[in-house]
């Protein structure tokens, strides 16, 4: 159901591009070959790799080998979700967000009230989360079409402040300060009840991010994905080659914000419990720094940082509880200031040495 | 009524000087600087320390609240500010971020995170009648100080050899460089002054604003919204839109309570959606 959605819109985004190449191909004699390369490049792109099966067979086997801290992992996991949500915008795209945590709110309140007030069914709550998240998506999207950076940081600051403030002033529904409380929701697909240890609720969420992660994997590694790299790299030449700017960064902010809906709908069925907190500003500010962790562009960026952020979160607040925001900012600002380089360096050597050992295995 | 339009003058124009250093760094010299707060409040706990710790009278904490964070200014600017000049937006926002995330959390430790109070002295306080309207007087002293400021700012802006040389480092680097400008001197002291002035906005503003760990957080939006809103082509734009900020944010507060903060952000919205390069904006 869930993935049903994205993916419909994809033949829709398919067909500018190959209004584009083919005229090329009535002109030029070598035009069959170029179309045919892309196909193979895109097919190549589109391949799964082994680290990439050895990382879900990981994240699947993980209850079994740490059956204490499933509830660590659940947060991993929809965190990993919301960051891919905004590598979707910022890394694919190239629009820079400061107020994502807008529609993860939406999201956990959209599946809060649902669980309160329709029914307690999680796949039933989380679409309605999904809805009403990318409801302010396509509304919002409008905003960040126009403008330079500058503009569009603003701009989606503002609409995460009022978001904000609504929840805060409309207390009837959302519950104000207090936030939603007594959510209880029922079996997933009327089989599985939520633990306490949280396994059910891991696995979950795990399940969530992985169909959406597959949708997602797929749209990056279409002709689309191609077209939104290309309008994020430079818009001016994009347009001029038959690239719809607009449709597209609509399309992918508003699939982001359905994405993000998602996210704060499966925080607020595994912890039953919505408050003003999901819509603060340090999650937009935290988001930012998980993704840029684990980098932007690729969409395992999003999980990687994701884990990383969220076991640096571990340790350091069991250290220092209440100044475990200042280790983020120094965290953040090392990372500018030349650390990143240096990370991304260690990996690509790590990796060539990696693939040097098994290449001399085999030979 | 004419007491909100007074009160709102007031807030407007302190806006105006904690954001005017904003409007020049982020404004002209197109650096996104989230963390323009924390020297707002790095000058506003100056003023606290000193008055309450070493007995300083208020007005005598106000150069120590404009040099400090000037000082701190300049370092960092030398040192971790310079190389971001070229980087991406992005890479500016989360370090700026950071930086902010940092000094919340210092001042926490080592100050404590409840509201601090200034006691401004005896004769600033209560208010007075001017034809049956309620002056008060702590606000018409911020209002003084701070038109005298921004004449102050205008004039070196536009009229002395170091204004020109700005701006002509500001439009085109190389060229500057090439005439002799020492653009990198220049810059640094810009900045200065610019973190300096913010110091001094949050040492008169923490009577008014309220003065907490959290302060770049509260008010950061604020003065972001004071520079896109009144453009990024001078000093004229952001102090218009200063203005037009304190009022509308005291009157809403006043006639609207529920609606909070509201009407400011929807009415920022709406202006970048209008106009993406800010209300006061220099055709280009």
């Amino acid at each position: 159901m869930s993935m049903a959605r994205p993916t419909a819109s994809l033949p829709a985004a398919n067909l500018p591009v190959a209004g584009t190449a083919a005229p090329a191909a009535t002109t030029a004699a070598p035009a069959p070959d170029t179309t045919s390369l892309a196909g193979t490049l895109l097919r190549r792109r589109r391949a799964w790799k082994p680290v990439e099966l050895l990382f879900w067979g990981v994240a699947i086997l993980a209850p079994l080998m740490l059956p204490r801290s499933m509830l660590l992992m659940n947060e991993i996991a929809i965190l990993g979700l919301f960051a891919l949500s905004l590598d979707l915008i910022l890394g694919y795209a190239g629009i820079v967000s400061l107020g994502h945590a807008a529609f993860l709110g939406v999201g956990a309140y959209a599946a809060g009230l649902f669980a309160l007030n329709v029914s307690t069914d999680p796949l039933a709550g989380l679409v309605a989360a999904m809805l009403a998240a990318s409801v302010l998506g396509l509304l919002s999207s409008f905003l960040v079409l126009r403008g330079s950076d500058l503009t569009r940081l603003m701009v989606t600051l503002g609409v995460a402040l009022l978001v904000f403030e609504a929840a805060n002033s409309w207390r009837s529904l959302t519950g104000g300060a207090d936030g939603l409380q007594g959510i209880t929701i029922g079996p997933v697909l009327g089989l599985f009840d939520f633990d306490l240890q949280g396994r059910t609720a891991y696995l979950y969420s795990l399940a969530v991010l992985f169909l959406l992660f597959l949708a997602a994997r797929r749209m990056m590694g279409s002709p689309f994905g191609l077209s939104l790299r290309a309008l994020r790299d430079n818009r001016l030449r994009a347009s001029a080659s038959g690239v719809g700017v607009n449709e597209r960064l609509v399309l992918v902010y508003t699939l982001a914000a359905a994405y993000a809906g998602a996210a704060g709908g499966l925080l607020a069925q595994t912890t039953q419990f919505v408050s003003l907190d999901v819509l603060e500003f340090h999650r937009s500010a935290d988001l930012m720094l998980v993704l840029i962790i684990g980098g932007t562009g690729w969409l395992y960026g999003g999980l990687v940082g994701a884990v990383l952020f969220e076991l640096f979160q571990d340790v350091v607040s069991a250290a220092t509880p209440q100044y475990w925001q200042f280790w983020v900012g120094l965290l953040l600002v090392v990372f500018v200031s030349g650390g990143r380089e240096a990370v991304h360096k260690a990996g690509a050597a790590l990796r060539r040495r990696i693939a040097a050992l098994f290449g001399g295995r085999r030979a | 009524m004419l007491t909100i339009l007074f009160d709102g003058v007031a807030y407007g124009m302190l806006l105006f000087i904690l954001a005017s250093g904003l409007a020049v760094t982020l404004g002209l010299m197109n650096f996104v600087n989230l963390a323009h707060g924390s020297f707002a409040m790095a000058g506003g706990y100056v003023t606290v320390v000193l008055m309450q710790r070493y007995g300083m009278g208020f007005l005598a904490t106000l150069p120590v609240a404009f040099l400090v964070p000037a000082l701190i200014g300049a370092a960092l600017e030398r040192t971790l500010y310079r190389p971001l000049y070229d980087k991406s937006h992005l890479d500016q926002v989360l370090f700026s971020i950071g930086l902010v995330f940092m000094s919340v959390a210092a001042v926490d430790y080592f100050m404590g995170s409840q509201q601090q109070l200034v006691h401004v002295p005896s004769w600033l306080r209560g208010r007075f009648d001017i034809g049956g309207v309620g002056v008060g007087r702590y606000r018409s002293f911020v209002i003084a100080v701070c038109i005298v400021i921004t004449v102050l700012l205008q004039f070196a802006l536009t009229r002395t050899r170091f204004g020109s040389q700005l701006r002509a480092a500001v439009d085109d680097q190389r060229v500057a460089r090439g005439l002799g400008i020492e653009v990198g001197t220049l810059f640094t002291l810009t900045f200065a002054v610019g973190s300096g002035l913010s110091g001094l906005g949050g040492a008169l503003g923490a009577e008014m604003l309220g003065l907490d760990p959290t302060f770049p957080l509260k008010f950061m939006i604020y003065f972001l919204i004071v520079v896109t809103v009144g453009g990024r082509a001078g000093l004229i734009g952001p102090f218009l839109a200063a203005l037009l900020i304190g009022v509308a944010d005291v009157a809403g507060k006043y006639y609207l309570p529920q609606a909070g903060a509201f009407i400011i952000y929807a009415l920022m919205i709406l202006v970048l959606l209008v106009r993406p390069q800010g209300l006061f904006a220099a055709a280009r």
